[in-house]
């Protein structure tokens, strides 16, 4: 057997386990608690071809694009900024580490009192709880820039944008991966708060529909969509990553 | 304006202090020093680790300013005057200093790229400085997939792509084997005279020293000059063997003053 297929193999052992569990549940407690691992799949699939259910799932990923993205460009500018001036880092560092502290919950909140439009107020939620974690990961990925590569490159003289093209990217653009790798678990936890107060539409409103119809089945098929959607995105981001440092060396003993 | 008859570098009474970790001192890596060095010159330099060779190495490449004094290359400021010096400074480090994500033929195409030469010209430039130094067959791999030997080649392939008018070196061999070190500062003083550039090699060794600059300077902490003394392909071995052992003199006088 392949290295890829026994990877394959593992990776999905762990899913059957939780699912052959669950199912045994399922036949143990009543159903409105843990209902049929086919029931599941059944209202799981029905979302992904019911175009009505489907532009749901794809409102949600759009929001959390649109949160991931805004926070990563703004993160990025403040993580530059913090780079080239110790007072600047001196004088917002404090700033993000406080708003890292504020739970999801309190940015939902004050995002109903200080805006209207729900677009809005959901992206402004998406933005505030992942800024802090792009700009500290992608001023440490800057921070840990090679000095011999930097005074190498600065032999040649290079303007500011030669630098930041040849040198600062692709230095970074690793712990821009793993950023975007780790906020986007986060995002998908978020998304779905904010969705929860004032959507009319995505996961969070449909995960809210569910419940006040008490329907487990239906919770988990939308639960599933995000979780699914959460692995094809990460997924292309390993495929983006594989390929952006492919020049990397692989030692064949494992840690 | 800089005439032909002008050093290409001079240092007059330059001195650099940096602050030392506890912040209450400072630490004097530089000492008033004062030196020309002509177009065409290859000067070695020698002292011991620690006594101020890179300090001055960085002046002149202007990645650091001096304290004090005035150190001139071509005429201008280093430091200050950045877009000045394009092109015309090429520096081969210690340790190659190849960046990772760059083939060995992107890697020698680096300078050239800063510098907006035409892509299909800086190709064929960086082609042809990598089959200089025999490295023919490689331009695609990757600079782990290269020998110690070969990334040093890269990285001196990578300086002369350039066209500089002058090359600094700090210690370009010293973490190579003997053999290959010999090969590469053969070829390192063939290209050099070949294109007739001023250069500026930092060693610990004497040999090296000898071996490579037209004139060698020996550095005492702080980096000031203990001894310097002139070589050429007529000097006979009895006076080779005489700066030698005035070298070696001059070297055990820091060890004992340390």
């Amino acid at each position: 057997m392949g290295s890829g297929s026994m990877r394959v193999l593992q990776a999905t052992a762990g899913m059957i386990v939780l699912a052959v569990i669950w199912q045994i549940l399922s036949m143990t407690l009543p159903p409105f608690l843990f209902p049929p691992v086919p029931e599941i799949f059944k209202r799981t699939v029905e979302i992904l071809i019911t175009g009505s259910l489907l532009i749901d799932v794809l409102l949600t990923g759009g929001r959390i694009f649109v949160g991931l993205f805004g926070a990563f460009f703004i993160g990025a500018v403040i993580a530059l900024v913090m780079a080239r001036s110790k007072t600047l880092e001196n004088f917002v560092s404090p700033v993000l580490t406080f708003f890292q502290g504020i739970p999801a919950l309190s940015w939902v909140v004050f995002a109903i009192i200080w805006f209207q439009g729900t677009e809005f107020r959901i992206a402004f939620i998406m933005i505030m709880t992942t800024l802090p974690a792009f700009t500290f990961q992608i001023l440490d990925a800057i921070r840990s820039m090679s000095k011999d590569l930097f005074e190498m490159t600065m032999s040649f003289r290079p303007s500011r944008w030669t630098l930041f093209r040849f040198l600062i990217v692709p230095t970074i653009v690793p712990g821009i991966l793993t950023a975007w790798k780790v906020n986007l678990g986060n995002a998908a936890r978020v998304v779905v708060v904010a969705e929860l107060v004032g959507a009319t539409g995505g996961v969070g409103y449909e995960l809210l529909r569910q419940q006040q119809l008490f329907d487990m089945a239906g919770a988990m098929a939308w639960t599933l969509q995000l979780v699914l959607f959460v692995l094809v995105v990460q997924q292309t981001i390993n495929a983006i990553e594989a390929w952006a440092l492919s020049y990397r060396p692989v030692s064949e003993r494992s840690i | 304006m800089n005439t032909a008859a002008d050093p290409v570098i001079r240092f007059t009474e330059v001195s650099k202090t940096f602050p030392r970790t506890d912040g209450k001192d400072v630490f004097t890596a530089v000492d008033k020093l004062s030196f020309e060095i002509a177009k065409g010159e290859i000067v070695a330099v020698l002292g011991k680790t620690g006594c101020g060779k890179s300090t001055m190495f960085n002046i002149v490449a202007g990645l650091i300013e001096p304290s004090e004094g005035q150190a001139r290359v071509v005429g201008h400021n280093p430091f200050s005057e950045f877009d000045f010096f394009r092109g015309k400074i090429g520096i081969v480090f210690q340790n190659d200093r190849l960046m990772p994500w760059r083939t060995a033929l992107e890697n020698v195409m680096l300078g050239l790229q800063v510098l907006n030469a035409d892509p299909k010209q800086a190709l064929e430039t960086a082609r042809g400085w990598l089959a200089r130094l025999g490295l023919s067959g490689h331009e695609n791999d990757y600079p782990h997939a290269l020998s110690g030997g070969m990334r040093q080649r890269v990285s001196i392939a990578r300086a002369f792509a350039v066209n500089p008018d002058i090359l600094l070196c700090d210690e370009p061999f010293s973490a190579l084997d003997e053999m290959t070190a010999r090969d590469l500062r053969a070829e390192f003083v063939k290209l050099v005279r070949q294109n007739n550039k001023t250069a500026v090699f930092i060693t610990h060794q004497i040999g090296e020293a000898m071996d490579i600059g037209d004139r060698v300077m020996v550095f005492h902490r702080p980096a000031r000059i203990a001894y310097e003394a002139r070589l050429s392909s007529e000097t006979g071995e009895a006076e080779r063997t005489k700066v030698r052992d005035d070298i070696m003199k001059v070297l055990s006088v820091d060890q004992a003053t340390a």
